[in-house]
């Protein structure tokens, strides 16, 4: 039997929550994130996350892709991905 | 590494579609005007697409497919293609009477994003009593579950009045286990048939004060799973609500023959002009409309608004509340208890309170008149 795959971890592949949808807005020249009776507008590395948030892509993989756009270590991508997700998936915004 | 904010947006952001004023439910708090437009009056599907077209153009983000009964539309699956097809995050505000699991599932195919169902108690008995139609009450519960099922984003709406205030946290109960993510729970709001009703719906003060509390608590309950919005209960208010985010600031309302609005009671507002789309395009309304300019920015108001640093908080709160109670749509909303007649409106709130009457449903009533507390006692309802 596998393990139950906690709630953020390298296997999970996250996506957008039912009803958000992420797009260019031309008009303002900004990528927007619409859910229900809310629009935000995502850039720089949350851009980065929520744009790879396809439910294809494992959290380890996100993790992988960024730390080679940032050239940066990936533990500490790896935690700063975690939390975010943490904190999108609460505001209901990407499910895990 | 910053979570996303929300940003202040120049265009318009959300357009409310009323579809069609035909609705098989009667709720005494109808946001629809009291002269209904007939469906002959009613924007093809054609005309809608164009609409859509154009808010996309214009900036609009999110279209709200309302009524009346959007559902009453049979072309629905079109408008709600074309919406999508316009780039609209498209969001459909039902009663959920006359759908069933194959039209939701044609609706998703067709782009919808995000459905918003009515409940209006937590009884059957009680909810079918408040919309007038027998029946309702298991109908939207069975749809609000399937609608989950299909994986759409569910909100659950409520309107709070007297009736119904006390069981605040268990309709929130109520909504979570039918599956929403959102809840939104708005205090009935003074206008048209509300205010018509409004002794037979207005709670008392100590009633909103359990309200409130009950508020808090659930929101600590579900924080993380289901987001509750509220809107405030004007009459007891000290502050006035941010009417529209501003009037012709951030949306606007298309009834169902065209015209367009800055809220959807700006018709009660006398003296102004409203173009339709049915001779503009919308970009052309948006700008110049007499009605949207009206009250737009801050040069229209008068004191204590024009000196008051909450005047790009609130703008001067709701129009159509200054036109109700102060006599004139430029003064202070009265729900400011900067407002000279704040006193007035809070003794309106405690006179209505104290009184029990029958409720006027959206004519034409389906059925015989019913006690709004006890179901009791049948009676004629008053005069209009």
């Amino acid at each position: 039997m596998p393990e139950p795959v906690p709630a953020v971890a390298g296997a999970v592949q996250p996506r957008l929550a039912a009803g958000v949808r992420l797009r260019f807005d031309t008009i303002r020249q900004a990528w927007l994130l619409l859910a229900p009776e809310r629009v935000i507008e995502t850039e720089g590395p949350t851009h980065d996350i929520l744009s790879r948030c396809d439910g294809i892509r494992t959290i380890g993989q996100i993790v992988d892709e960024l730390a080679a756009i940032y050239a940066a270590r990936r533990d500490d991508i790896e935690a700063d991905v975690c939390a975010l997700l943490d904190e999108l998936a609460a505001k209901r915004l990407v499910t895990l | 590494m910053n979570v996303a904010t929300t940003i202040p947006l120049p265009a318009p952001l959300g357009l409310l579609a009323e579809l069609t004023h035909r609705c098989p439910l009667a709720c005494p708090y109808c946001s629809n005007p009291l002269a209904l437009e007939g469906r002959d009056s009613e924007l093809s599907a054609a005309e809608w697409a164009r609409v859509f077209r154009e808010a996309a153009g214009l900036g609009v983000l999110q279209l709200h497919l309302s009524g009346g009964e959007p559902g009453a539309r049979r072309d629905l699956t079109e408008i709600t293609h074309a919406a999508h097809e316009a780039g609209l995050y498209t969001n459909l505000i039902t009663s959920a009477i006359g759908f069933t699991r194959d039209r939701l599932a044609e609706l998703r195919a067709a782009g919808l994003d995000h459905v918003q169902i009515s409940i209006q108690d937590t009884e059957p008995a009680a909810s079918d009593r408040i919309a007038g139609y027998d029946g309702a009450h298991a109908r939207k519960l069975a749809i609000a579950r399937t609608v989950a099922e299909l994986g759409l984003a569910l909100t659950i709406n409520v309107v709070l009045h007297r009736a119904n205030i006390a069981r605040l946290r268990d309709l929130v109960g109520l909504a979570a286990a039918l599956g929403a993510g959102r809840v939104e729970l708005a205090h009935a709001q003074y206008y048209g048939w509300a205010l018509r009703n409004r002794a037979a719906l207005m709670p008392t003060r100590a009633q909103v004060e359990a309200a409130t509390a009950d508020l808090a608590a659930m929101r600590a309950r579900y924080a993380g799973t289901l987001a509750i919005d509220a809107v405030v209960p004007d009459y007891y208010a000290r502050r006035p609500k941010p009417c529209m985010g501003g009037w012709g600031r951030r949306s606007l309302n298309v009834t169902p023959s065209g015209r367009v609005l800055p809220c959807h009671a700006a018709e009660t507002i006398p003296g102004l002009r409203f173009w339709s789309v049915r001779d503009r395009n919308l970009a052309e309304i948006w700008t110049r409309s007499p009605a949207f300019q009206a009250f737009r920015g801050t040069d229209w108001m008068r004191a204590p608004c024009r000196s008051c640093e909450r005047r790009e908080i609130d703008f001067g709160g709701c129009r159509c509340q200054a036109m109700l109670i102060a006599g004139d749509a430029a003064e202070a909303d009265p729900a400011c208890a900067l407002s000279p007649l704040h006193g007035r409106m809070l003794a309106m709130a405690e006179e209505a309170a104290g009184t029990d009457d029958v409720y006027v449903y959206r004519a034409p009533a389906p059925r015989a008149p019913a006690r709004a507390l006890d179901g009791a006692t049948a009676g004629e309802p008053p005069p209009p």
